[in-house]
This record gives structure tokens, C-alpha cells and sequence, in this order.
């Protein structure tokens, strides 16, 4: 009883401000352009499920493939810090930097540089740039976040560095890698979406640009529909990764 | 007579600037000797078993081991236990990491398992163990690379008092049949007297030998040994001197 309540109390809230909205339009002849009534959007969002769909796929893919490059340079930087003193203290200021300089301020610059044509590789590097730190910076931390009892274990044998990695210090930042690549995947996806609006070109063809190009336009219920895709896109990604995420505890843990 | 398995020579540990933490304190090990050492929180017990251990070295004086690496095991005051390894696997780690066929570790890993009473737990992972079992499958580890220094860091200390009790006698009934010298660190002074046939007392930090004692008395402990007038007089003697050292300091 309790799991149906708790299934149906958002699903009641969104049908009431539903209803509210179509209502609002209707009554105050709300102008379309200005702000569609829900049951334009819906209509939108099934004549243009199809161009929707093979868009919200595009920007998916982007976000998807900037993830694995995302996930595989951090993971190796992590490991070089890991390994060696100076190179965390040469690595990180840069990791930092590149942290903190919003990705709409070099988006020019990786368009340029992967060429007019190609948006989709810009897309794709900027959206791996803001994926990346919470990968590096996750990895840096669950590698050195092994049990210090356990690390001293390791000392009583003497153990050298490379077999404690593999022993010790990998297998303990499990945790810490599986969370950073959760929050990175969103990451992924808004940077990717904030990368096709600055790269602002059809090229690629996602649904960011789906939502520029019905701006245009001025239509409006397009746009509607359009951002309705990329949230639901959204929320299943971090769903999906979430479960994932629990299922890789319960193996690391076994329970 | 066997050479002594570890010898402390008027040891000083500073950390910091100056902040001495322990010393100047001597200690030397017998083999097969069980030795407790108590003190209050921050004197210093911690820090001599590290100094036992080869885990740290001190800022003056003198350590000798004979014990050579393998040979020393430390059991922690928590389990300390990799969450992703089988206990199986958790107590073949020593050995694995000193070499041996993974094969023939996890052999000699689920004999000792067997030793302490988990058999039928060997596949299970530290968190499905309780606390008790998770001290065992530790102690297990310890054991299992066949130490001539076992070093315990008060290991029941998050324990509930029957399990303490259960553990102090498992670790006796394991020691007959190896015979480590064992150092144990504790604050209880019942389980110092229970467990030691020399009871060492440190001062407040840093900490200094406030007093020594041997306790008479077979080991392992026959049932009832906590209610005899020796086990009774032994601990009364040893709070006394405890009590004195946190005065001395205070």
C-alpha cells in the first residue's frame, strides 16, 4: 500500500499542475508561441516522435562516447597521481583548471579546432571535459581511501607498489570510482547539450538543436516536447546508473 | 636459552615538534612469552606495538627484532578486513602476499578458519560476518602465516562482553598450539591479568613503565579462573599501579 502511495503521489501532483496549465491556457486564450497548452505539447511529441527519438538517440550517443573517453583518461591519470608524488602535484592544479573553466567559454575555441564540419567531435570533447573531473577526482580519492590498518598490513610484508595497487588500492576505490561515474553520465549529457547549443550548428543534429531550431520558428510546443525528451532522457540515464551503482555495491560487498 | 624475539632499548617516539609520546621505555620478549600492556588512552601502547611491529621506528633508541618479516603478525583494533575478499581470501592474503601459490594459501587459509571455528563461513564476505565472527576471521589471519610475534592491538575492544570473553579464551587455546610471543594491548585491566603471564603497566604520555607484574596461573585459563583469589588480588595489584602512574603524570 505503502509503495503504491509513494509510486502515485508525484504522478497525482504532475496531472494536477497538468490540468492546471491546460486549464490557464484555455481560459486566458494563452497565444501558442507564448506558452503552449500541455495537450499541444503532447500533440507535438507524437508528430514528432520519430526526428525527437532519432535526435534525443545523437545527443545520447555524444554524451555516451565523451563518458568512455571521460572515464578512460581519468582513470589512467588517477593511476599515474597514484603512483607517483610528483605527478599528482604536476596533474592536479591542471585537472583543477580545467574544473572550473566553464565549458561554454572553450566551446568556440574545440569547434575551431575540430573543424566547422565536424560539430559532433567538439560536442563530444566538451562534453568529456566536464565529464572528467568527477571521474579523476574520484579515482584520485578512492585510491588513497584504503584502510590505513589494511595499508599497514600491506607494510608488515613489505609489499611494493604496483602489486599493492593491484591488491589494495584498486579494489578499494571501487566505491568511489562507481559514484564518480554516476554523477560524470549526467554530466555528460548536460555538457553535451551545452555544447550543441554553443557549437549551434545542424551538424549533429541533437536534441539541443531540435530546441533551437523550433525556437526559430517560434514553435514553441515543439520546443516543449523536445525538452520533455531530454528530461526523461535524463532521468532514466541516472535511473539506470543508479541501479548499476547498487548492483556493483552489492558485488563488491557481496550483499 | 632461544634468543629473545624482540628487544625495545630505551626508546623515545616524538611526533611533531618534540611532543614526546612515548619513552623512555625498555621491553624485551621472550619466546612464547604473553605479555599485556595497559595504560590510559594516549600513552603510548599503540605506538610500541608499531615500534614491535617494524611499522615505525623510533626517534631514539634502540630496536631489535629477531623475528624476521612473515614472521610477525598484528590483529588491529577493528577487523580490518578487505570488504571485496571472501573471508577465505581475507586470510590467504598474507600469504599471498609473501609469495605463496594462491592454491595453496586458500588451503592453509581455510585450515585456520577452521581453527578459530568458521569453517562453514569461508565463503562468506565481511559484511555478512558479525563482529565476533569478522575478530575471528582476523585473528585467523594472523595466525595463519605461523608468527613467532603476534601483536594485538586491542582487538576486542568493540566487542560485547561475552564475546570478549569468547575471544580472550580462543586466543589462548590458539596460542598453546603455536606458541607466539603475543604483546596485547587493552584497557581492561581483568582482561590484561586473564590474558598475560606478565602484565606491563604504562604511565600517562608519554608513556614510561610504571610497573610490572607476572601473573601466576596455567595457560590456557581453566573455567573459573576469574573468580579465584590470585586472578582477584592480581587485578586489584595492577589497578593499583595504574592508578598511581595517571596520578604521577596528572
Amino acid at each position: 500500500m505503502k509503495r503504491l502511495t509513494d509510486l502515485l503521489a508525484p504522478l497525482v501532483l504532475i496531472a494536477i499542475l497538468l490540468a492546471g496549465w491546460e486549464i490557464a491556457c484555455r481560459a486566458l486564450q494563452v497565444p501558442a508561441y507564448f506558452l503552449p497548452a500541455p495537450s499541444a505539447v503532447a500533440a507535438s511529441l507524437a508528430a514528432d516522435a520519430g526526428t525527437l527519438l532519432a535526435s534525443a538517440w545523437n545527443t545520447l550517443a555524444m554524451a555516451l562516447a565523451a563518458l568512455l573517453i571521460a572515464s578512460l583518461t581519468a582513470q589512467a591519470l588517477a593511476l599515474l597521481v597514484a603512483l607517483s608524488a610528483v605527478l599528482e602535484r604536476a596533474i592536479k592544479p591542471l585537472a583543477v583548471v580545467l574544473q572550473v573553466t566553464p565549458v561554454v567559454a572553450i566551446a568556440p575555441l574545440v569547434v575551431i579546432w575540430a573543424g566547422i564540419d565536424n560539430p559532433e567531435r567538439a560536442i563530444v570533447a566538451l562534453a568529456a571535459v566536464v565529464a572528467f573531473f568527477p571521474i579523476f577526482s574520484g579515482a584520485v580519492t578512492g585510491l588513497k581511501a584504503a584502510d590505513p590498518d589494511l595499508e599497514r598490513l600491506f607494510d608488515l610484508y613489505g609489499v611494493g607498489r604496483v602489486k599493492r595497487l593491484l591488491r589494495l588500492r584498486l579494489p578499494s576505490a571501487v566505491p568511489y570510482l562507481m559514484e564518480g561515474h554516476k554523477v560524470a553520465a549526467g554530466l555528460a549529457l548536460i555538457g553535451a547539450v551545452v555544447a550543441e547549443f554553443v557549437a549551434g550548428s545542424g551538424g549533429a543534429q541533437g536534441l539541443a538543436w531540435r530546441i533551437l531550431e523550433a525556437g526559430n520558428r517560434l514553435q514553441t510546443a515543439r520546443m516543449f516536447a523536445a525538452l520533455v525528451v531530454l528530461g526523461l532522457m535524463g532521468a532514466l540515464l541516472y535511473a539506470g546508473l543508479a541501479r548499476l551503482e547498487r548492483f556493483g555495491l552489492r558485488w563488491w560487498r557481496g550483499r | 636459552m632461544e634468543p629473545l624475539v624482540a628487544e625495545l632499548t630505551q626508546v623515545e617516539v616524538e611526533y611533531g615538534k618534540g611532543q614526546l609520546a612515548l619513552g623512555p621505555f625498555s621491553l624485551s620478549l621472550a619466546p612464547g612469552e604473553i605479555t599485556a600492556l595497559v595504560g590510559p588512552s594516549g600513552c603510548g601502547k599503540s605506538t610500541a606495538l608499531r615500534l614491535l611491529a617494524g611499522l615505525e621506528e623510533p626517534t631514539r633508541g634502540e630496536v631489535r627484532r629477531t623475528a624476521r618479516r612473515g614472521e610477525t603478525s598484528v590483529v588491529f583494533q577493528a577487523p580490518t578486513l578487505a570488504p571485496w575478499l571472501s573471508a577465505r581470501d581475507n586470510v590467504a592474503l598474507p600469504l599471498e602476499l609473501s609469495g605463496l601459490p594462491r592454491g595453496q594459501a586458500r588451503g592453509r587459509a581455510e585450515a585456520a578458519l577452521a581453527r578459530v571455528g568458521l569453517a562453514g563461513a569461508i565463503g562468506a564476505r565481511p559484511a555478512q560476518l558479525s563482529g565476533g565472527m569478522a575478530m575471528r576471521v582476523s585473528l585467523a589471519r594472523a595466525l595463519v602465516t605461523e608468527p613467532r610475534l603476534l601483536l594485538l592491538d586491542e582487538p576486542f575492544a568493540a566487542l560485547d562482553e561475552i564475546t570478549r570473553r569468547a575471544l580472550a579464551d580462543d586466543v589462548l587455546q590458539l596460542w598453546a598450539e603455536l606458541k607466539p610471543a603475543i604483546v596485547f594491548v587493552t584497557h581492561s585491566v581483568e582482561e590484561a591479568v586473564y590474558m598475560a603471564s606478565r602484565v606491563v603497566v604504562l604511565t600517562r604520555g608519554p608513556g614510561r613503565i610504571g610497573g610490572e607484574m607476572a601473573i601466576a596461573g596455567p595457560t590456557p585459563r581453566p573455567t573459573g579462573f576469574r573468580t579465584t583469589a590470585g586472578f582477584r588480588s592480581a587485578v586489584e595489584a595492577v589497578s593499583t599501579v595504574l592508578a598511581k602512574g595517571m596520578e604521577a603524570a596528572a
